[in-house]
């Protein structure tokens, strides 16, 4: 009985699929889900230990909720929707260009928005320091032509925000472009057809068919944004902590991985819940038509 | 027909080009209130330019559209009081069908009770069930959404309604059941339909007119027996299906001689104005064998093949003297005695005979 149930799971194994299935579900079980694992077990062990082998307790959840963190946490969600909010704002017209209008000069503008992406993203936020710096680019230029001083404005909430928006432009366009592409033409001149104008044909054909882009595109943005880190610290100085600071500064400056892990484990949860209930509510395939 | 006396629909030498490429050449046409009228041509004739005019999707580079004596060329499409029914259909895969079928009236602003009552009433009139309203149109059948697109289109209630070849992607069988379907509902709405196909076998069917059109140029209008039987070129008689086509000239006051073999064959009109041409005969009216008896025009041949067409079978036939196959249809239930190889004689009656100018 025990040979036989062994030689069906061999037999199992040596299926092609199986096997080229191996590699990339280690890789994963290792490099994506082990660390996933570790930082939630990390959260039930005792405050400032670096082991697992200690029993498992509920006091740093406890102390998370008694503590100041919910600040951290809401400078976070509201920082990520207003990135989400103005990235879509902004490049739904861009989205709409490259898809319908620019033609063969779509191509250049993919070039010019992935071609930042090359860079690290610190070195391009540092840019964005020499821009904004008191007597740097943009209040050196204002100075120097027309006699104003922007006393800039780095270390601002509205220069985090920037960054933000600016270091995440690319994942909210292209599912926006690639959604706003597969809408047909003809559905346009149908509507058009029918006696809908410009803003009609928006509200009731466009729109609704783009909503596949839009939700991808807001949903990474979103979490992006949420686990954002870099454009609070370089651009925004001590204006605002966002939450991934504090997870930061949890495991390396006060050396508490337990804390670090509480942290995550709640983003996660929270960044997951929300993802989870808008797909829930909204159904893309129902939407697209395909059931 | 309006009050001024002008057509319902009229092109006054309308030109369409793009770039050097003139895709319509100075096209003039009327159609009148509650025709059918079908616009027939091969791909890259112009005719899918000229429903694009038509319905206003684009604006002819020279000439005027008028509709009931007023010239639309620049009126948009959501302006014009037409609508079409496309192509790919372009239902809105978002919306249900009842949702696709509203659209229209939603947009002119008329109220949900009204609207649902309306699309109710298409649904019967269209003999689809009432409970499709609810569904997806992709959980509908080909022939379904044919009918949803339909409804949609009256919903419009246009003064015109045109059809951009949406039959063309149906299986056979439920074109045919469609296209008499489409002429049923044509004669209860009592409205214009103007239909575009690169068939002329379906134009044939539903219209009361039809235009062929051909590199840009409308080469002929006239009824369909006007069509089938008195084409005005060669391109014409042969756009309907396989024909017998003899280069010719004119011998006598009712004789023309086959420019290849000096064979000559009677017609039954008279020549006048013709000189040189073809001559062209549809299989259907060929005889052969024994029925042949009595005809003036026949020739010699050995029968070469044939091939069973359902209700006809269709004999090809090597000709003698000049080694040209001919094609010869004749009912199924009338077997012709001779095999394949034999010797055979084909004929046909002067008044079958087509004669069109070089």
């Amino acid at each position: 009985m025990a040979q036989g149930s062994t030689n069906s799971f061999l037999r199992w194994l040596r299926q092609p699929g199986v096997l080229a299935a191996i590699p990339a579900s280690v890789f994963l079980l290792i490099g994506f889900a082990g660390p996933l694992v570790m930082v939630v077990a990390y959260s039930f062990m005792p405050s400032k230990t670096f082991t697992l082998m200690q029993a498992p307790t509920l006091e740093n959840f406890t102390s998370v909720f008694t503590d100041s963190y919910y600040i951290s946490f809401s400078w976070s969600f509201f920082l990520a929707l207003v990135t989400v909010g103005l990235l879509l704002a902004i490049t739904y017209p861009i989205a709409y260009g490259m898809a319908k209008l620019f033609g063969k000069w779509a191509n250049l503008v993919t070039l010019l928005v992935a071609l930042p992406l090359l860079i690290s993203e610190n070195i391009r936020l540092f840019g964005w320091v020499l821009f904004l710096l008191k007597n740097g680019i943009m209040d050196g230029s204002l100075q120097t032509l027309f006699g104003v001083s922007a006393s800039g404005p780095l270390y601002t909430v509205p220069a985090i925000v920037l960054g933000l928006v600016y270091v995440y432009l690319p994942f909210m366009l292209f599912p926006l472009v690639i959604g706003l592409s597969m809408i047909p033409d003809t559905l346009k001149e149908a509507a058009s057809d029918l006696g809908a104008t410009r803003l009609q044909i928006f509200r009731e054909v466009e729109l609704p068919l783009s909503m596949p882009g839009i939700m991808i595109g807001c949903i990474l943005t979103f979490i992006l944004t949420l686990g954002s880190l870099a454009e609070s610290k370089i651009l925004g100085g001590q204006a605002v902590v966002m939450i991934a600071d504090d997870i930061e500064s949890a495991f390396t400056f006060a050396q508490n991985w337990p804390k670090g892990s509480v942290l995550s484990v709640l983003l996660i949860a929270l960044s997951g819940l929300i993802v989870f209930l808008l797909f829930r509510r909204i159904d893309l395939d129902k939407i697209i038509g395909k059931r | 027909m309006s009050a001024s006396g002008s057509s319902f629909l009229e092109l006054k030498g309308v030109t369409k080009k793009f770039g050097d490429f003139t895709a319509l050449d100075s096209v003039s046409l009327k159609i009148e209130e509650g025709e059918f009228f079908t616009l027939v041509g091969p791909s890259g004739s112009g005719k899918t330019t000229m429903i694009r005019l038509l319905v206003g999707m684009d604006a002819p580079t020279s000439g005027d559209l008028c509709l009931q004596g007023e010239v639309i060329n620049d009126v948009p499409a959501n302006k014009r009081p037409t609508c079409m029914v496309f192509q790919s259909l372009a239902l809105f895969p978002h919306k249900s069908v009842g949702g696709n079928i509203e659209f229209p009236l939603k947009i002119a602003g008329v109220p949900a009770d009204e609207r649902r009552k309306r699309a109710d009433q298409l649904l019967e009139q269209l003999r689809l069930p009432l409970n499709y309203y609810d569904r997806s149109p992709n959980q509908c059948s080909g022939g379904e959404r044919q009918r949803i697109a339909l409804a949609r289109a009256l919903a419009f209630d246009p003064q015109i309604l045109f059809f951009d070849e949406p039959l063309s992607a149906l299986d056979y069988r439920l074109r045919k059941t469609l296209e008499k379907e489409l002429k049923d509902i044509h004669r209860e709405t009592g409205k214009t339909f103007v239909y575009i196909t690169h068939s002329l076998e379906e134009a044939m069917v539903m219209s009361d007119r039809i235009g062929i059109l051909r590199d840009g140029r409308m080469i002929q209008v006239g009824t369909p027996d006007d069509i089938y039987n008195r084409p005005k070129d060669k391109f014409v008689a042969q756009f309907m299906g396989e024909v017998n086509t003899i280069d010719v000239r004119r011998k006598t006051k009712t004789t023309v001689e086959c420019e290849k073999t000096g064979a000559s064959f009677k017609v039954a009109k008279d020549l006048e104005g013709f000189s040189k041409g073809f001559l062209i005969i549809r299989p259907e009216v060929m005889k052969i064998g024994a029925a042949t008896k009595g005809l003036p025009n026949t020739m010699q041949g050995v029968l070469f093949n044939d091939y069973a067409l359902g209700s006809r079978v269709q004999y090809q036939v090597r000709t003698e003297a000049d080694n040209q196959h001919w094609l010869v249809e004749r009912l199924q239930d009338d077997p012709l005695e001779s095999g394949v190889g034999d010797k055979v004689i084909i004929g046909w009656r002067p008044a079958d005979s087509i004669l069109v100018s070089a």
